[in-house]
């Protein structure tokens, strides 16, 4: 079966092959988070060594899912809040693809907040990156389900009543197996927990911290961040649920104090993932689902030899 | 109206078994050589209020509900009742016996539970059955069973009594009690439906039975199978492997079915957190290689427009099932109806394409499931596939050798990796994913993994390589070439002849249908014509793109048109309106909105008031009759 030769392949990967050869310039402000992102992913998938052409990139909508125009993978730029379900199939009909999805806070925390809850708890074998920078960009600076209480914006006249939304714990709470947060202006560890993040089996999500220097001027996003994981301060067991839940606490209320902590926050191991679950309970098939329709000596069922005697 | 059937009506509340009876008492019909056909009529509940289930058994084939019925097995009360104690839950009245004799039929039977209806308490009911010839035999079916083990048992023993009084034999329905029941239970089941078999023989003169079984004899293989079933078969058989869904009436069986099947094939279903999501999954599994589904009922299906149009705009195939109810909202969630025509139509935005078929009879659930999986994949559209609670829930015998085809796993237009290294496919080292210039307007497609054919797709609007693009030029070639493979499709459902028409070809007036009054307005033809009119009908099945030429060739041919259907709106008029742009004048409408499907009657006598007399008059049922109206 040579249809997805892609899939596998050992080969030195060089992280230009990831740029598309015709696109213009990213559409991104000067200055944007977003890029980070953008080089963080062009460094961490040669490392994990994943090819583009067996990566699956699936993005929702705002500055974040132009993502997909500007790595150049197998994409699916797909509508607001909805990549989660659309990568999550795709994994399912072919784990053997690198499926990464991408949005913004608002598309995966707010319209996006339902699929995001149930894909962390069912543990997809996937990566899932926020882009958070506390604004809806796209839109023209709208307040966002992060932007800290207060915030006041066109359609928040009189400062946001509203409490942010504590991203880290919500996918916790939920049953991701790795958490972690890490911000633009943190290159190299963004490359390393991207990195991590896509080697890791399980749903790992990743809040992303990126500055938005057109409509979000006054985000945290700038200050200096902290390494959790680097700091005597905060010591303390990143595999361990409750511990794990008291960071988290801590960081997300530091985050609107003008304390940027970044790091991992959970890691769990030893959770298999969703298509794990599946198979051992005989409700997914082995081999991939995808490959059997290009296996020509593959006998397909019918529904007249396996089903119909019980209607006689 | 043949005589010579038997339309058999079980009524009890939810929880009683009516359904679980009425199938086996189907098939054990089926299977002594009889055609049949089930109607399920039940509330929104899990336990008591009234229901019941007809099952019509007729050595002609039989493609409706039928008009009223012969034989009243009133089961049980409408309270739920719990097993353990005489606790009853509700408050309704008594009306598995009261509320169904308004369509026994003349000279029809009854039986009915003496330990839990007392017929003293229904107004005028001695008077009722003299007038109308009944034959009334009170039987105390509850004490009968929980003489012999538990209560819940009656519905045996109503069956038993059953095939006392119509003179049907036994065996069959053994048979099927020793296929379904664990040994521990079909004991004493076996024997209450012996005992009540022979008590009422001896108590009563059977010899001449009051309502008789016919007789019938098949030459092959019968199936006893629902509109579910042949949509899950359908679906399964063109390779179908993927399914994603949130439970939802009476979309549900279809999922179930397919939930049940998958696995023991390989393949994956998941229920998940909403209805976008269901659809989004199925997008992203056939996105990545395998054939996939969805659906839902009206407000679910509501929620998945946005991955309708996605999948329209990023041209992934994808079968998306919509079992209609009665709307708007909630509705009335297990009442049938077919008003989610034009929601399924028009719903997304934009110049949004998809292909909507909707089969009128169980056999063409199973033919138009197929097609519409092989249309989704050889053009690269979302396909719906439109039904409704009837269709879906009703039980009817088709032939095994109607399913014995080939299974079609094949992906349309998705290339080998080797094809994708060749022209044009990779010209500038790209794979041009959406091109222009293609006769059909399907540009083949890779998938992820495949070395070669990396594109983006996306739901923007998109160069050939998948690429954002707000050009003019682009975006005008994109929309025609996309809107092109309607045509196309036309051509090759013309191919398929999913049409389905009956009645003399030159007769002097046409009633149109669609769905599932097909069959009911097939049979109300067959009694136009012998009782001396003219008329024939056409039961359209494909809704997008239209069959204008058939319909119009149709319309033409005759002096005036009934369209028949269960909306209040006339939808199904609207689109014949739409497509045909002119005939106004010669169609008028007979609606029916009440949660129940048109009975054969209900067409002829709509038929000959309104289009014979002119004015529509049908008394005496829940019809409504909208005349023509000019261009």
């Amino acid at each position: 079966m040579s249809t997805f030769s892609a899939i596998g392949e050992e080969r030195e990967i060089d992280r230009d092959e990831y740029t598309p050869g015709v696109e213009p310039q990213p559409t991104w402000c000067p200055g944007c988070g977003d890029f980070s992102v953008l080089k963080a992913l062009k460094q961490a998938l040669p490392e994990v060594g994943r090819t583009p052409e067996e990566t699956l990139l699936c993005t929702g909508i705002g500055c974040s899912g132009k993502l997909n125009s500007y790595l150049d993978t197998y994409g699916f730029h797909t509508i607001h809040g909805r990549s989660l379900p659309v990568a999550r199939a795709a994994k399912l009909a072919n784990p053997d693809l690198e499926v990464i999805a991408a949005g913004g806070d608002g598309d995966g925390y707010g319209i996006g907040g339902n699929h995001f809850v149930h894909t962390a708890r069912e543990n997809h074998d996937m990566t899932y990156i926020v882009f958070n920078n506390e604004i809806f960009g796209l839109t023209k600076g709208q307040t966002s389900p992060t932007s800290p209480k207060g915030h006041k914006s066109k359609t928040q006249p009189h400062g946001s009543a509203k409490e942010p939304i504590k991203p880290l714990s919500m996918s916790l709470n939920a049953g991701a197996s790795y958490v972690a947060r890490t911000a633009a202006v943190n290159p190299n560890q963004a490359k390393e927990i991207i990195t991590e993040a896509i080697e890791h089996d399980g749903f790992a999500h990743v809040d992303f911290l990126t500055q938005c220097p057109t409509w979000n001027k006054d985000a945290r996003q700038y200050v200096p961040y902290i390494d959790v994981n680097d700091s005597d301060d905060y010591e303390f067991d990143k595999t361990d649920r409750v511990e794990a839940q008291e960071m988290m606490r801590t960081t997300e209320e530091a985050l609107y104090d003008g304390e940027v902590l970044t790091g991992r926050f959970y890691v769990d191991e030893d959770r298999p993932s969703y298509g794990q679950e599946k198979r051992a309970i005989g409700e997914m098939p082995e081999e991939p689902l995808a490959e059997r329709y290009w296996d020509d000596d593959y006998e397909w069922e019918r529904s007249h030899d396996m089903f119909l005697d019980k209607h006689a | 109206m043949t005589d010579d059937e038997l339309i058999w009506r079980i009524s009890g509340g939810s929880g009683d078994g009516i359904a679980s009876t009425s199938q086996n008492f189907a098939k054990a019909l089926m299977r002594s050589g009889l055609n049949v056909f089930t109607h399920r009529h039940y509330p929104s509940r899990i336990r008591g209020g009234h229901t019941y289930t007809e099952v019509r058994a007729s050595a002609d084939p039989v493609e409706s509900r039928g008009d009223g019925y012969n034989f009243l097995l009133a089961l049980g009360d409408s309270f739920a009742r719990n097993p353990q104690e005489e606790a009853v839950y509700g408050n309704e009245e008594i009306k598995p016996l009261s509320e169904n004799l308004d369509e026994l039929r003349e000279g029809g039977v009854i039986v009915y539970d003496e330990g839990l209806l007392d017929a003293s308490e229904i107004p005028n009911f001695e008077e009722r059955a003299e007038e109308n010839d009944w034959h009334v035999y009170p039987l105390d079916l509850r004490g009968l069973a929980r003489d012999m083990g538990r209560e819940v048992m009656r519905n045996t023993a109503g069956v038993g009594a059953t095939c006392a009084l119509t003179g049907m034999e036994l065996d069959h329905v053994e048979d099927l009690m020793r296929d379904a029941m664990p040994e521990k239970i079909l004991e004493p089941n076996l024997e209450i439906l012996e005992t009540a078999y022979d008590q009422v023989r001896e108590e009563y003169d059977v010899d001449a039975p009051d309502v008789s079984v016919p007789t019938g004899e098949h030459d092959e293989t019968q199936l006893l199978m629902s509109g579910s079933d042949a949509i899950s078969y359908g679906a399964i058989d063109e390779g179908c492997r993927f399914i994603a869904g949130y439970p939802m009436t009476p979309w549900t069986e279809v999922f179930t079915i397919m939930t049940q099947n998958l696995p023991k094939l390989g393949g994956i279903s998941e229920q998940v957190e909403d209805e976008i999501a269901a659809a989004a999954l199925a997008v992203g599994a056939s996105h990545a290689g395998v054939k996939a589904m969805s659906g839902s009922s009206g407000g679910g299906f509501a929620l998945m427009s946005e991955p309708l149009g996605l999948a329209e705009m990023t041209e992934t195939p994808v079968v998306l099932v919509e079992a209609m109810r009665a709307g708007p909202s909630t509705g009335m969630p297990t009442k049938p109806e077919q008003s989610d025509l034009e929601h399924v139509l028009y719903t997304s935005q934009g110049d949004s394409q998809r292909v909507v078929l909707a089969p009128g009879t169980v056999e063409e659930a199973y033919e138009q499931s197929r097609i519409a999986f092989r249309l989704a994949y050889e053009y690269q559209i979302p396909t719906i596939l439109l039904y409704d609670q009837k269709l879906g829930g009703e039980l009817t015998n088709v032939p095994k050798s109607h399913f014995d085809r080939d299974p079609n796993p094949d992906l349309g237009k998705t290339l080998s990796e080797d094809a994708l290294a060749d022209e044009p496919h990779s010209g500038d080292g790209k794979f041009h994913r959406f091109q222009h210039d293609v006769d059909d307007g399907v540009s083949p497609r890779s998938v992820p993994g495949q070395k070669g054919g990396r594109f983006l797709a996306t739901g923007n609007e998109h160069d050939p390589t998948g690429h954002i693009s707000e050009s003019p030029d682009n975006r005008v070639a994109q929309i025609d070439r996309r809107t092109q493979k309607l045509e196309a499709i036309r051509a090759d459902l013309d191919g398929e002849d999913t049409g389905s028409y009956a009645g003399p070809e030159d007769a002097e007036y046409g009633i149109l249908t669609f769905g599932s009054q097909q069959g009911t307005v097939e049979e109300a033809v067959g009694r136009l014509n012998e009782a001396g009119h003219s008329v024939k009908s056409y039961g359209v099945s494909d809704m997008l793109p239209f069959p204008t030429e058939q319909v119009e060739a149709f319309v033409e041919s005759v002096d005036e048109v009934l369209v028949v259907e269960m909306t209040a709106s006339g939808q199904f008029r609207g689109l014949v309106q739409k497509n045909l742009g002119r005939y106004g004048e010669k169609l008028s409408s007979l609606l029916k909105y009440n949660g129940n499907p048109f009975e054969p009657a209900e067409v002829v006598d709509g038929f000959e008031a309104a289009i014979v007399e002119g004015d529509g008059d049908a008394s005496g049922h829940q019809t409504t009759f909208v005349p023509a109206a000019g261009d």
